[in-house]
């Protein structure tokens, strides 16, 4: 049994009676999928209310994973939890078939980059307007913390002694790949992934929101790159709360501005990862274009 | 399409048929034998305020139309061989979560790229097993062109009315194949159109389990997944829900099957009394097989011929009391024998024999009389 945390402030219980389903969590303590569908309730909620979107016409759409259990089953609106890695092809199907329908993809860095990969590229490239949420853990957590496309080069995974595959950049595969919105955040960084959020759900067009997150239960045992920097004293209270050291690790420095959102820089092991928003244009979309061949 | 006489291929004839049943959307991806289908669909669709979709993969092909079932329209796709084998994971996504939809499978030898765009019935039982998990499918055998526009018709309607995917096996031979259309008018065969919930349902949340089916955007905060659930779509692994689930898909098929023996859809005969020999056949290689029948009739065989209309589910309590008297029955597919396996099971007090053919060619009529000669 999980220990009982503090009330629910009148603002959280207004969030969970509205968008959430009374169900027991499956997330580990102190993991990010939880923040993350905080955020995204918080996002949907200012869009709700300010009668710029119908709780009604919002589908999640989410594959395999423990980022799949974001909106299903807790999410309270239409939720569709496919295959392993299908979750975009999916959504594709539904956004064309009702194109009044808000699409929100929720997909992992396993589900969304390894398994799943080509539908996300394509989706990208067809510009469809789904909202794609990557949670990126580095790490496959569901199964035990096998080496990811995502995982840095030469840590330690359940898989890997020391990773001998260097690790996906996924925000610029999806610009590489045409998406016309693109931003990349850590768990870290509440406000500006509720700010984004709702950027996405208004844009019309591809959106790629990449969300690194925290897996304490995999990433921490495994991860040394989060604890190579601490003392004796530091580690054991990391392995005590590894959540929390995890987020401070995931904090980043602040560089500047970009598209109204400021850009942070984080580093990780020897990666350097810029943060902020990439890309936001308009372009045709595949659903008008499918629908101007009517005529 | 007007109602009419036309003279077309297969491939057209079951677009037309999807289009006919009021099929507004289609996932593909380009295989032969089964682009004449696709292409069709992508000319037509637009024409119907219809969605067309290349996908980039039959995997996807497969995703997009259980998303586009679930959004409120009739699905289809369209493939061989390869294709259908990337489809099986997503097809039991569909069984398990009670999506209509339909799935052609136009037959090409394999295994693997095998000879590409050559016709076969290697797939038949990989429509039966091909996806992991305890399945009950309901699945099509079309011989002609006309049958191709027909059963495609009847495909929808068996999806919409026992809410399940029902797959259409053709084959290279029948999708190619130019023949007489005839192009019915609107209302002359019946449509079946999904049942929605209504708005006094007194169990609004359970939307497993049942025929009635809700779609997304309509308010009722649908839980669809390919885990096993409860009746209300919420996960859960104990046995007496997944025990519930999978002998509902059963019962289901059960019931199709009764239906498509009221309704002839499930085999047809020719002269079986006073026959001491039958020949079973299905899809293209019944063609020769029946061929051979009226030949051997006229040589004063006492031969009857029965031609499996439907393979899933296997019409065993119907074929078992047809052959009871038979001494002989010879099996002819186009494969190292594949539905012969069943029809052992319910032809058992007969000598059954196999005349199967593989090499991307169908019988020739006369090989089947040697054997049936002895």
């Amino acid at each position: 049994m999980s220990q009982q945390t503090t009330p629910l402030g009148k603002q959280q219980q207004y969030y969970r009676k509205k968008y959430l389903r009374n169900l027991p969590t499956a997330f580990c303590t102190g993991c990010g999928n939880g923040s993350i569908l905080g955020c995204f309730v918080r996002a949907v909620d200012a869009l709700v209310v300010g009668k710029q979107l119908q709780q009604r016409d919002l589908l999640c759409v989410s594959g395999i994973g423990c980022s799949a259990w974001i909106p299903s089953p807790y999410f309270k609106g239409d939720t569709l939890h496919t295959t392993h890695g299908r979750a975009i092809a999916f959504a594709t199907g539904a956004k064309i078939m009702n194109p009044k329908l808000e699409v929100v993809v929720f997909t992992g860095d396993g589900d969304g980059a390894a398994i799943g990969g080509n539908h996300l590229i394509h989706a990208a490239r067809r510009n469809i307007p789904l909202k794609v949420i990557l949670v990126n853990n580095q790490v496959y957590g569901m199964t035990g913390g096998q080496s990811a496309p995502t995982t840095p080069f030469g840590v330690h995974s359940s898989t890997y002694q020391s990773n001998p595959e260097p690790p996906f950049d996924l925000s610029r595969l999806a610009l590489g790949a045409g998406a016309s919105y693109v931003a990349r955040w850590t768990t870290y960084h509440i406000d500006d992934i509720i700010t984004s959020m709702q950027e996405a759900l208004l844009h019309p067009g591809f959106v790629f929101i990449e969300i690194i997150s925290q897996c304490p239960t995999y990433a921490a045992r495994f991860f040394n790159e989060y604890r190579d920097s601490l003392s004796p004293k530091e580690r054991k209270q990391f392995h005590r709360n590894p959540g929390a050291w995890m987020l401070k690790a995931l904090k980043g420095k602040r560089t500047g501005k970009n598209l109204g959102h400021p850009r942070y820089e984080l580093t990780l092991k020897d990666q350097t990862i810029e943060l902020g928003v990439f890309i936001r244009e308009e372009r045709s979309t595949l659903t008008e274009t499918l629908q101007s061949l009517w005529k | 399409m007007k109602q009419g006489l036309y003279f077309v291929d297969g491939g057209i004839a079951c677009a037309e048929g999807a289009l006919y049943a009021g099929c507004r959307f289609f996932a593909g991806y380009p295989i032969t034998p089964a682009t004449s289908i696709v292409k069709r669909m992508a000319e037509r669709l637009p024409q119907l305020r219809g969605y067309y979709v290349q996908m980039e993969d039959e995997i996807a092909s497969m995703a997009a139309i259980i998303g586009a079932s679930w959004a409120g329209g009739k699905a289809m796709t369209a493939t061989s061989g390869p294709g259908f084998s990337l489809m099986q994971e997503n097809l039991g996504y569909a069984y398990l979560t009670e999506t209509p939809l339909v799935v052609v499978d136009t037959q090409r030898s394999g295994p693997s790229t095998g000879q590409a765009t050559m016709p076969a019935q290697q797939d038949v039982m990989q429509a039966r097993y091909g996806t992991h998990g305890d399945i009950a499918p309901i699945a099509f055998a079309p011989w002609s062109v006309q049958e191709m526009f027909d059963f495609t018709v009847y495909a929808f309607n068996y999806s919409e009315r026992f809410r399940t995917p029902v797959l259409l096996m053709a084959d290279g031979a029948i999708s190619y194949m130019r023949e007489p259309l005839n192009i019915p008018k609107k209302g002359e065969l019946p449509i079946v159109n999904r049942r929605s919930l209504s708005k006094d349902d007194p169990n609004p949340d359970e939307i497993f389990l049942r025929y009635e089916m809700p779609k997304f955007g309509d308010g009722h905060d649908l839980l669809v997944t390919g885990s096993a659930h409860r009746p209300t779509g919420v996960r859960d692994y104990s046995p007496r829900y997944h025990r519930a689930t999978i002998h509902w898909l059963f019962e289901k098929q059960k019931e199709a099957g009764k239906a498509l023996q009221q309704e002839g859809l499930d085999l047809e005969v020719h002269n079986l009394d006073n026959a001491d020999t039958v020949i079973i056949s299905f899809g293209a290689a019944a063609r020769p097989a029946y061929k051979a029948v009226l030949a051997a009739q006229k040589e004063g065989e006492s031969i009857g011929f029965i031609r499996l209309k439907t393979l899933w589910p296997f019409p065993e309590n119907q074929l078992t009391k047809l052959v009871k008297d038979m001494k002989r029955i010879f099996v002819v597919e186009m494969n190292m024998g594949m539905m012969i396996r069943e029809i052992e099971r319910v032809g058992c007090q007969a000598q059954v024999t196999g005349i199967p053919k593989v090499g991307g060619e169908i019988h020739h009529s006369n090989e089947i009389l040697q054997k049936i000669r002895g």
